[in-house]
């Protein structure tokens, strides 16, 4: 084809010209043009090379639809593969890029493919490349991908910015052809909240690409005076370039909208592209409908295109496809296609299959001396690369017609995509000759072409009726359909699925499937729907087969002898066009992708040097370096001996804490602890154990009785929100009757931890001689409520995870900043040293309590040796199920200390213990080392571990065998408490 | 997915947790606790399953179509069970 810009016509701007380049060619296009319409005005007429035979590709469509023309926009990290270029605004300075050829379009080496075809038909890949299996990866997968492909991603992060936000509407009219249009005026009259999406970065569907009359005059003054109407009505908000790519539920319709043209970068802070979730009440599809192609052989040459394409170039962008222009068709429509190219000055000839047709058409294409062929087929196309004569037949003879254009119309398949989101397949309407939908997603209606009805007429009047109705069923009253009259497009037709022809005759122009391959798959039975779809891989497309799909199952129906009803279809699912990534995400990359949760006294750990660690959303300290330490285990050795021999700091705030009150609070509490809380006194705390129903071993913590009725539960930072869920569930279903109320107060408080045997003499300072810290007044468990300052309540609980005499300090998270600062500078006389995870875990593992690694969700009360803490007084979540004899076996493996025989070996946790002298074998296994640390206490690596019979086996030894890691280690079973086991520093 | 929450109106699914069956009642007999934790219907068509709305941390018992998503009456789980 060598299309070209004609003189006048069109709609675009010839005032405004743009610059643009194709393979670094620079060209130059108009305002109001598509990156496709101006490489067609430019006489480019190679846009790519096929997927698999690497075959050279011209422009097919004009749309969505388009197989071919899948082009790169940008460079470097904006790099964008895979874009339609029918669909791109052209912008000013768009680089594009051809895709799937090496070195150049026009020379491309991967061709030879083509010659290869014979091997590389339908199944290929299943037949030749299933054996030996070790090649797939290494040899054939690469060679594949680099044979058949399509655009390259960038590889670098994108720099653009992507948006996300919600919409809400009585009606969402999903296209803005005549049919949208007149349902949102419907409703928009009518006063209902209308939102108009249109794919298209103009508005009007076919009405810009058609010479339709409306109420006698040329369309587009009706479709100016009925944008503008909607422009003023205050309830509608029109939206271009904004595609409605999936039907969600209850209503939900996921919408990307394109801020700047494709290929264009966006201001500073502007994003690219948002993405709506528009939640309608009421949805209309006037989604148009999409041509269908005829099979011949040589049909992909460039230059053949869809008629409805051809008169999109013409009408909508003032380019002509070619200068002598052969329409192939079965349909009316193909000789309007011949009727207004002639008009514009280009040379027609119609190839009409049927061989009779209306009397009307042949006297006109007489006056407008365009050649007519009935009953023709075109059985071959030439040309070296693109289009420059055709070979047709009759039944009477074979004739060569020179022309460098082909225009093929078929008849039309409804856009119906969106109408199968919610699984529902389209049934096929044999005396319209296409597909319609049949069940909607609740709350859809359908107007226009979408329908099956494919005049104008129709589609304003049905568009009027159902927005009308729609408006209606929200609520409003609307206004009587004014029925105008309008030019109305050919109706009749008959389509022809497939012309017998020697050569290559395509039905999925993207991934290469011929009707030959149709065949073979019919031929080695791959005959239903899903079969043939996934055989050829037909319609497998980043088009989806918007093109291919039904005429792929016309030709498996025929090779069948079944009717296309009896073939069926495969049914659509979102998105309607591939969605970009960045969209999807939105906001939610790097660091937004979830929260940061930081404590009050963050900035104080931020200025004491402290290197954070992630736990769930929040941050907290791992562990302060000074000066001067070469390696993490040296700070965390020296702050493990400052709060064993002085005095630690710890912000332990992200614990999750629960206040519980209520005259059934202890009874609740009883039920959601395996351990009694009701007998606490108030003023003490204690530890509980949280089972799951299941009886595995859920949480723990500690509750602290304040008052009578009146509770606070604290959790494992990691389980706290499930642990809230789990509680309002064991209140509100299983025991609604019970007066307690709960709530989460992780946020409000500031929990700062003070270990070590300084810790009541510092204490003492920073609260003031008022406050009682003796041993009698604040036992070991101990818990009260303090008056720092007027209106400033504090927690006091003398609690240790370390072991050591501690205690925890909650203030108000307002005052938490101004506490620690407190705190800190008291210290200095006490040489208080701030401590991190990282040390905490090291002392509760000296103290063998347990964590998240034996809190694993696998684990029992017993497996830990907390089996008395399994009450017998009362029934509790989990108590059933905990009681279940494989969970109270013998040999489950239960918690046990371990340290290596020599010294300086080192011990992993997730090692697994193994008998000396047995072969490592899951038959030998005998349980795994759950956590490790490095004792300063102990002056080696310490462990805690799972061991069949742990606790009766302690003095022996075992191996703890690290596979991973190439690990067999001989270990002592000794003790979990490898520090103070009578617990004298903690009560000091 | 929108759900309707009784105190809240209408509201995006992503403010819910999902538990599962709302038809089972924990047993006071303990021979029917296994049944209870690990026996579960997979009903095609209509279903009565625990949401959490986390925003007023209301638990309901919602009836869904689980071939649809179509949504049924929606009842707060606390006001079901005491019965009023």
């Amino acid at each position: 084809m060598s299309g070209f810009r004609l003189a006048r016509g069109g709609r675009v701007d010839r005032s405004a010209r743009l610059d643009f380049s194709f393979d670094g060619q620079r060209l130059q296009g108009f305002a109001g043009d598509s990156l496709a319409s101006a490489l067609l005005a430019n006489g480019v007429d190679l846009v790519g090379r096929s997927f698999k035979y690497h075959r050279p590709r011209g422009l097919f469509g004009a749309g969505a639809e388009e197989p071919n023309a899948l082009v790169t926009l940008g460079t470097g990290d904006r790099t964008e593969p895979n874009i339609r270029a029918t669909t791109v605004e052209l912008s000013a300075q768009l680089q594009a890029t051809s895709q799937n050829r090496w070195p150049s379009l026009s020379f491309d080496m991967m061709g030879i493919n083509n010659v290869l075809s014979d091997v590389l038909a339908a199944g290929f890949y299943y037949k030749t490349f299933m054996w030996p299996a070790a090649l797939w990866e290494k040899l054939y997968e690469p060679l594949i991908r680099r044979a058949a492909g399509l655009g390259k991603a960038a590889n670098l992060p994108d720099p653009d910015r992507y948006e996300q936000a919600n919409l809400f509407c009585d009606l969402l009219v999903i296209g803005s052809g005549p049919a949208g249009l007149n349902a949102a005026l419907a409703a928009g009259r009518a006063g209902a909240r209308v939102i108009v999406c249109e794919d298209d970065f103009v508005f009007g569907g076919r009405l810009v690409s058609e010479q339709y009359e409306i109420g006698k005059a040329p369309a587009s003054q009706w479709l100016a005076a009925c944008l503008a109407e909607l422009a003023a009505l205050p309830s509608v908000r029109m939206m271009a370039r904004a595609t409605v790519f999936g039907v969600y539920d209850t209503g939900n319709y996921g919408v990307v909208q394109r801020l700047v043209p494709e290929g264009v970068v966006p201001e500073p802070l502007h994003a690219r592209q948002c993405l709506w979730r528009i939640v309608a009440r009421q949805s209309l599809l006037a989604s148009g409908a999409i041509e269908r192609p005829m099979v011949f052989a040589g049909n992909d040459r460039p230059g053949v295109m869809l008629g409805s394409a051809v008169r999109t170039y013409l009408n909508r962008y003032g380019v002509a496809a070619g200068k002598s222009l052969v329409v192939h068709c079965s349909h009316d429509e193909g000789w309007t296609t011949a009727f207004e190219a002639r008009a514009a000055g280009i040379e027609a000839c119609v190839v009409e299959t049927r061989d009779t047709v209306h009397a009307d058409l042949i006297a006109k294409a007489h006056q407008l001396a365009v050649r007519v062929v009935l009953g023709g087929r075109i059985i071959a196309t030439s040309g070296s690369q693109g289009l420059t004569r055709v070979t047709i037949e009759t039944d009477r003879y074979q004739e060569h017609i020179e022309c460098d254009g082909v225009a093929v119309s078929n008849g039309w398949n409804p856009t119906l995509h969106l109408t199968c989101h919610h699984n529902n397949k389209p049934v096929w309407d044999g005396r319209r000759d296409c597909f319609v939908p049949q069940h909607l997603p609740p709350g859809m209606r359908i107007a226009g072409a979408v329908t099956g009805a494919f005049s104008l007429k129709e589609a304003l009047a049905q568009g009027w009726h159902e927005g009308a109705a729609a408006a209606e069923d929200c609520g409003f009253t609307a206004g009587a359909f004014e029925a105008r009259p309008c030019s109305d497009d050919p109706q009749e037709g008959r389509s022809v699925w497939s012309v017998a022809g020697k050569g290559k005759a395509f039905i999925d122009l993207q991934h290469d499937v011929t009707s030959d391959d149709v065949a073979l798959a019919h031929r080695e039975g791959y005959r239903s729907v899903e079969h043939l779809k996934r055989y050829t891989t037909l319609g497998m497309g980043t088009d989806q087969g918007k093109t291919s799909n039904v005429t792929g199952l016309a030709v498996m129906a025929g090779l069948c002898g079944t009717s296309i009803a009896e073939v069926g279809t495969t049914v659509f699912r979102p998105p309607y066009t591939p969605v970009a990534i960045g969209a999807l995400a939105g906001a939610h990359r790097d660091g937004h992708f979830r929260p940061t949760r930081l404590s009050a006294a963050h900035q104080w750990a931020v200025e004491q040097g402290a290197v954070f660690v992630e736990t769930g959303l929040w941050l907290r300290a791992q562990y302060f370096p000074q000066t001067g330490e070469t390696h993490w285990r040296e700070t965390v050795d020296r702050e493990v001996l400052a709060v064993r021999s002085g005095v630690g700091l710890c912000d332990v705030s992200t614990l999750g804490k629960i206040e519980v009150q209520g005259r059934d609070a202890a009874a609740f509490l009883d039920f959601v602890y395996s351990n009694l809380i009701s007998t606490l006194p108030v003023g003490r705390t204690r530890y509980g154990l949280m089972l799951r129903e299941d009886g595995f071993v859920m949480d723990d913590g500690t509750v602290a009785r304040l008052g009578e009725q009146h509770f606070l539960v604290s959790t494992t930072t990691a389980q706290a929100v499930l642990v809230m869920n789990h509680l309002d569930f064991c209140h509100q279903v299983h025991h609604p009757e019970w007066d307690v109320r709960m709530v989460s107060v992780t946020e409000r408080w500031t929990q700062l931890a003070i270990a070590g045997p300084q810790s009541r003499a510092l204490l003492q300072r920073a609260l003031g001689q008022a406050v009682d810290l003796s041993d009698e007044s604040m036992p070991y468990l101990a818990c009260r409520e303090l008056t720092l300052a007027e209106g400033l309540t504090a927690r006091l609980f003398r609690v240790s995870f370390s072991g050591e005499l501690a205690y925890e300090l909650a203030v108000p998270a307002d005052f938490g900043d101004a506490v620690v600062w407190h705190l800190a500078q008291v210290g200095r006389d006490f040489g208080l040293t701030p401590y991190g995870t990282e040390a905490m875990g090291v002392m509760r593992i000296e103290k063998g309590h347990v964590a998240g690694n034996e809190l694993n969700g696998t684990t029992t009360a017993r497996d830990l040796g907390l089996e008395k803490m399994m009450s017998r007084k009362k029934d509790f979540i989990g108590r059933v199920m905990a009681l279940r004899p494989a969970l109270v076996a013998d040999d489950r493996p239960q918690l046990v200390g371990f340290r290596p025989v020599d010294p300086d070996a080192r011990i992993t946790a997730g090692a697994h213990f193994l008998p000396l002298g047995k072969p490592a074998t899951i038959d030998h296994d005998q349980g795994y080392m759950t956590s490790v640390a490095y004792s300063p206490h102990c002056g080696c690596l310490i462990g805690l571990g799972l061991l069949q019979h742990g606790p009766q086996r302690i003095g022996e030894q075992v191996r703890a065998y690290d596979a991973l890691r190439g690990l067999d280690t001989v270990v002592d079973i000794v003790s979990p408490v490898f520090v103070d086991p009578k617990g004298e520093r903690l009560h000091g | 997915m929108r759900l309707p929450c009784p105190y809240c109106g209408e509201r995006d699914s992503r403010e819910f947790t999902y538990r599962g069956d709302a038809t089972l009642t924990r047993p006071a007999v303990e021979s029917e606790m296994a049944d209870y934790v690990y026996q579960r219907d997979n009903p095609l068509g209509w279903h009565k399953e625990y949401w959490l709305h986390t925003v007023c941390r209301t638990w309901l018992a919602v009836e869904r179509d689980t071939r649809t998503h179509a949504l049924g009456p929606v009842s707060i789980a606390r006001c079901e069970r005491v019965g009023s």
